[in-house]
């Protein structure tokens, strides 16, 4: 009986993440009652960023651990840096509007967190048992933070189809798992692939099938058609702040474990999916672009937007080769600064017992609130991919990766979507400044917090739009040891 | 003559099991009585405990009874008597189009199954685990639990202390 | 030809054990019913033969020819069920339990090992068969359509899941001292005199065991389940006849069944208390340990008072579910120590 080797460095992210949910339970236990608990959130924002200091010493390293079933490589850390991000933000967000909504309690940020934690593991493993208890992990907690307005049955509502709907799927992947080590004998991914091409077991059925269930699987948590039923009444139901985690973070991650699963393990299977991701990324934008049109939530509309999204990336996943992995991962990036954004601009100008998230409440915003309209209309524009803006150049890079693997077809639907939602993007900007308001909309109060995440937001699309090539650059190095 | 008939004796009880427990899992999904369809879902599980002994696992067939059997449908009945049995027992079966469309998803999953499986055999690497050093189970899964397993054994804790805490949340009274 | 010995043997082991325990069941009702009685100050059964001895065989004919009601508002089958389930899972729960040494077949070099299965993942056997066993408790008072016979069952699956967490952890560090879920290794752990049973070294996880245990069976102060007083006898309220019989018997293997779980992992199982008393065979101590605390169970009935619902879910979840974790910290902690 010997023990694996065990660096805590290397998972050090992990603990300091888990160790502050853990704190932020405890304090507010023994907090005392009855007043406002701000700092609460303040303490998971303070865990985020050291796991992040953390983080950054492990860039360039390479390093595996724990039976090299977790890993150090630079893809994880990218994913990491995205996620942790992501999370920042949100926990920004979230403390000007969980005390609103009252549901500003310890639970509320140490599941945020524990959710982070599921996602970090996700990017990091290279061994299926870490990935799917990765998975487990973040989407119970997700499941519950959408459901954390209990009062409301829209988020009951939400966080119950997540929940049914999100088993399902997470039985499917786990089916694909379990063919996955009955044809091969292993849940390690690199020794999957080694297996597969010593025993050229290509066409094997129990493959495929595995293949089908992995794609089923990670359809759901990336919100794929037809895989994407559940997601507009999950998003329009959840707390705004857990919509926007949800809509970056869980995207963000389940596209992490998709990549490694499918390039690391079953890289010999790439014509096959190809083909069967070439038709999902086509419907998932088609149809995401279409139906938000007709959206007159601003929620609703977000959704379907973020289906759409999910479709881009698809488009570079199909391409397949190194500038649309690396593409995947700067889309990803951006697309967490631009959604965060506009979510953020979604909660600012609620306030409580008054969400207005309908499209019509932003008629005339420009006058009222000029700046909120204006980044609000920033975000936009980059998620419909004008330039300068970070959303352009995420587009640019997946739909020439498209290019680059001779997907022409796939390119040119890609842009016509991409024309497609300029139309209902550009319509909630042309309402908040050709229109006069249809009814007063008073007393939004800017608490700093999530101020100062809208600055970051706006940091982040403007940086990721006029200088790429850091980022990209980055991306590139990170997914060396992937393919 | 001792060894063929534990032979024949092991495909007697897999062939009783696995008729069982396909039976019982019919079973399950046609009762109109919620109680009786988790008394049967118990059923089954108990059967499919006894293939996993007959695997060398009697750790996992064990596992499956405490965890699955005993507590997770003994809570499932306990929620059922809560609620109101009369609503369910009245709803009739209705034929309808979604129900269809499920019948036939089901069908295409077993054929699919069936064929993955049946069509070429499995073709994994064997383990190291082999029935003689299954004898030990529960030592041999013990050890590769705090050793090779360790890092998924420690977050499958934060992932049940997730669980709790959300499970908690959702239903405590707030104040 | 050693499978055809094996089975022979095993089989005659089991209806040894079967009528054994089926006789110590009726019995056991007659003890309790006299030692009650002394305890408060009356006779108990004392008409059936010398000192009631025969009371058991005459409640058994009772049983047998008494109208068999199945209520209107019953679910039949479940109804039917249950009190099998109770007492199947009462009795196999013995099958794990090493009731003495092994001994030579006279005239043959055949060794008999007293117990009837010798099996790696024994502990947990017994959980998960016990796990079982609460189903039939649960749906008999589903089943009957009563409303006293609901309120007792859901009281017993609630109190059930609850105290099994806690007697599950109450042996967790039994096992850590064993190293086995295998009850003859637990045994054969404990021998040498008393000083080596595990009550030494574990004496809070034993007070602990007793406590769970006593829940888990329905057993006062913990019967709320039956609650005779509230609930009209609860979950068996409609049983009758021979079905309330199997689920009285069931009740009282149960009683034995868990007196000599704690005698396997606390009180050396069969091993004498004392070296020199070795000659003695092993079955004898069994017996005579888990008389010891069969007493004890009935002592305790007739002492003290029920405790209300709302405080036993309390004390189990709040009270001993610590306990019993920091009872497993701590002995984790000084085996680590001691290496």
């Amino acid at each position: 009986m010997k023990l694996p080797d065990i660096d805590l460095y290397l998972i050090a992210p992990e603990i300091i993440i888990t160790v502050f949910g853990f704190l932020v339970l405890l304090v507010d236990v023994f907090a005392p009652k009855g007043e406002k608990k701000g700092y609460l959130g303040v303490l998971s924002l303070l865990g985020v960023a050291i796991a992040f200091f953390y983080t950054l010493p492990l860039v360039g390293t390479g390093k595996t651990g724990f039976v090299e079933m977790f890993a150090a490589d630079g893809f994880a850390i990218f994913f990491k840096i995205t996620i942790l991000i992501i999370a920042f933000l949100t926990l920004l967000i979230s403390i000007g509007y969980a005390p609103r909504e009252g549901i500003g309690f310890g639970e509320y940020y140490a599941l945020i967190l524990f959710a982070t934690f599921g996602m970090m593991l996700m990017a990091a493993g290279t061994h299926l048992i870490i990935i799917f208890l990765g998975l487990e992990t973040m989407s119970i907690s997700i499941y519950v933070l959408a459901g954390m307005l209990r009062g409301d049955q829209k988020s009951v509502e939400s966080a119950f189809k997540y929940f049914l709907l999100g088993a399902f799927a997470t039985g499917f992947l786990l089916y694909g798992i379990a063919f996955l080590y009955g044809a091969t004998g292993s849940l390690y991914l690199k020794n999957i692939a080694s297996y597969i091409g010593s025993k050229n077991l290509l066409n094997h059925p129990m493959l495929l099938m595995s293949l089908a269930f992995l794609t089923i699987g990670f359809g759901f948590k990336i919100a794929s058609v037809p895989f994407h039923m559940w997601t507009p009444d999950v998003y329009e139901g959840a707390p705004t702040s857990v919509t926007a985690f949800m809509a970056t973070g869980v995207k963000a991650a389940g596209f992490s474990a998709l990549l490694r699963v499918f390039f690391t393990a079953l890289p010999a299977f790439q014509p096959d999916w190809t083909s069967i991701m070439w038709l999902i990324a086509v419907a998932t934008m088609t149809f995401g672009n279409i139906i938000a049109i007709s959206q007159n939530n601003i929620k609703r509309m977000l959704a379907y937007s973020s289906i759409a999204h999910a479709g881009y990336i698809l488009v570079a996943f199909v391409a397949g080769n190194k500038l649309g992995t690396s593409g995947i991962l700067f889309y990803l990036m951006a697309y967490a600064f631009m959604n965060l954004g506009a979510f953020t601009c979604v909660i600012l100008l609620g306030k409580k017992g008054e969400e207005n998230t309908l499209i019509t409440d932003y008629a005339g915003l420009g006058f009222k609130y000029p700046l909120l309209a204006a980044s609000m209309t920033v975000f936009l524009l980059s998620m419909a991919g004008i330039p300068p803006l970070g959303g352009f150049m995420a587009k640019f890079y997946v739909f020439s990766a498209a290019v680059e693997a001779k997907f022409y077809w796939l390119a040119v639907l890609g842009m016509i979507n991409s024309a497609i939602s300029v139309y209902y993007y550009l319509r909630v900007t042309v309402l908040m400044y050709f229109r006069e308001p249809e009814r007063e909309i008073t007393g939004l109060s800017f608490s700093p917090a999530p101020t100062l995440a809208l600055i970051l937001a706006l940091i982040g699309t403007f940086y990721l739009g006029i200088f790429p090539s850091n980022v990209l650059s980055f991306a590139q190095k990170s997914i060396a040891g992937l393919m | 003559m001792a060894e063929n008939f534990g032979i024949l004796f092991q495909w007697l009880i897999f062939l009783g099991m696995a008729f069982v427990s396909i039976v019982a899992s019919l079973l399950v999904i046609t009762r109109k009585n919620p109680i009786h369809s988790a008394l049967f879902m118990v059923l089954t599980l108990l059967c499919v405990a006894v293939l996993y002994i007959l695997l060398y696992s009697p750790f996992i067939a064990i596992i499956q009874v405490v965890v699955y059997a005993g507590a997770i449908v003994m809570l499932i009945v306990f929620i059922i008597m809560l609620l109101d049995l009369e609503v369910e027992l009245r709803s009739k079966m209705k034929v309808v189009y979604s129900k269809i469309v499920g019948v036939f998803l089901a069908l295409l999953f077993l054929f699919g199954l069936l064929y993955s499986v049946v069509a070429k055999p499995p073709t994994g690497e064997i383990g190291s685990l082999t029935p003689d050093r299954m004898a030990n189970n529960v030592k041999t899964v013990g050890e590769s639990l705090f050793t090779d397993y360790v890092f998924p054994f420690e977050i499958s804790a934060i992932l049940l202390t997730v669980a709790i805490i959300g499970a908690v949340i959702l239903s405590k009274k707030r104040t | 030809m050693q499978v055809f010995y094996f089975l022979i043997e095993t089989i005659i082991k089991c209806v040894v054990v079967f009528a054994c325990l089926m006789l110590s069941v009726a019995y056991l009702t007659w003890l309790e019913r006299k030692v009650l009685g002394h305890i408060q100050i009356r006779f108990g059964p004392n008409r059936c033969g010398p000192f009631g001895l025969l009371q058991p065989f005459s409640d058994g004919i009772k049983a047998f020819f008494k109208e068999d009601l199945i209520p209107g508002s019953a679910d039949k089958p479940v109804f039917v069920l249950a009190p099998m389930i109770a007492i199947i899972s009462a009795i196999s729960m013995f099958a794990v339990i090493p009731f003495g040494n092994q001994f030579t077949l006279p005239g043959t070099d055949y060794v008999v090992k007293l117990r009837i299965a010798d099996i790696d993942i024994g502990l947990l056997y017994v959980f998960g068969i016990a796990s079982l066993g609460e189903f039939g408790i649960v749906l008999g008072g589903w089943a009957s359509g009563n409303k006293y016979g609901l309120t007792g069952s859901l009281r017993a699956a609630a109190q059930m899941i609850s105290y099994e967490v806690a007697l599950g952890l109450s042996i967790v560090g039994v096992i850590l001292l064993s190293q086995s879920l295998r009850l003859t290794e637990i045994v054969a752990l404990q021998a040498g005199g008393f000083w080596h049973w595990n009550i030494i070294y574990q004496p809070a996880a034993f007070v602990f065991f007793i406590v769970c245990a006593l829940a888990e069976i329905n057993r006062t102060p913990f019967d709320m389940p039956e609650a005779e007083s509230e609930l009209a006898c609860g979950f068996n309220i409609e049983y009758s006849s021979m079905k309330f019989a199997l689920f009285f018997m069931a009740e009282y293997a149960h009683m034995i069944t868990v007196a000599s779980i704690a005698v396997t992992l606390f009180l050396g199982g069969w091993q004498a208390p004392l070296p020199f008393l070795e000659f003695i065979p092993g079955v004898f101590w069994f017996g005579a340990k888990v008389f010891i605390l069969i007493f004890f169970f009935i002592w305790q009935r007739g002492t003290f008072p029920r405790l209300r619902y709302d405080q036993i879910m309390k004390f189990g979840w709040k009270v001993l579910f610590e306990l019993t974790l920091i009872n497993i910290l701590i002995t984790a902690f000084v085996m680590l120590l001691k290496g």
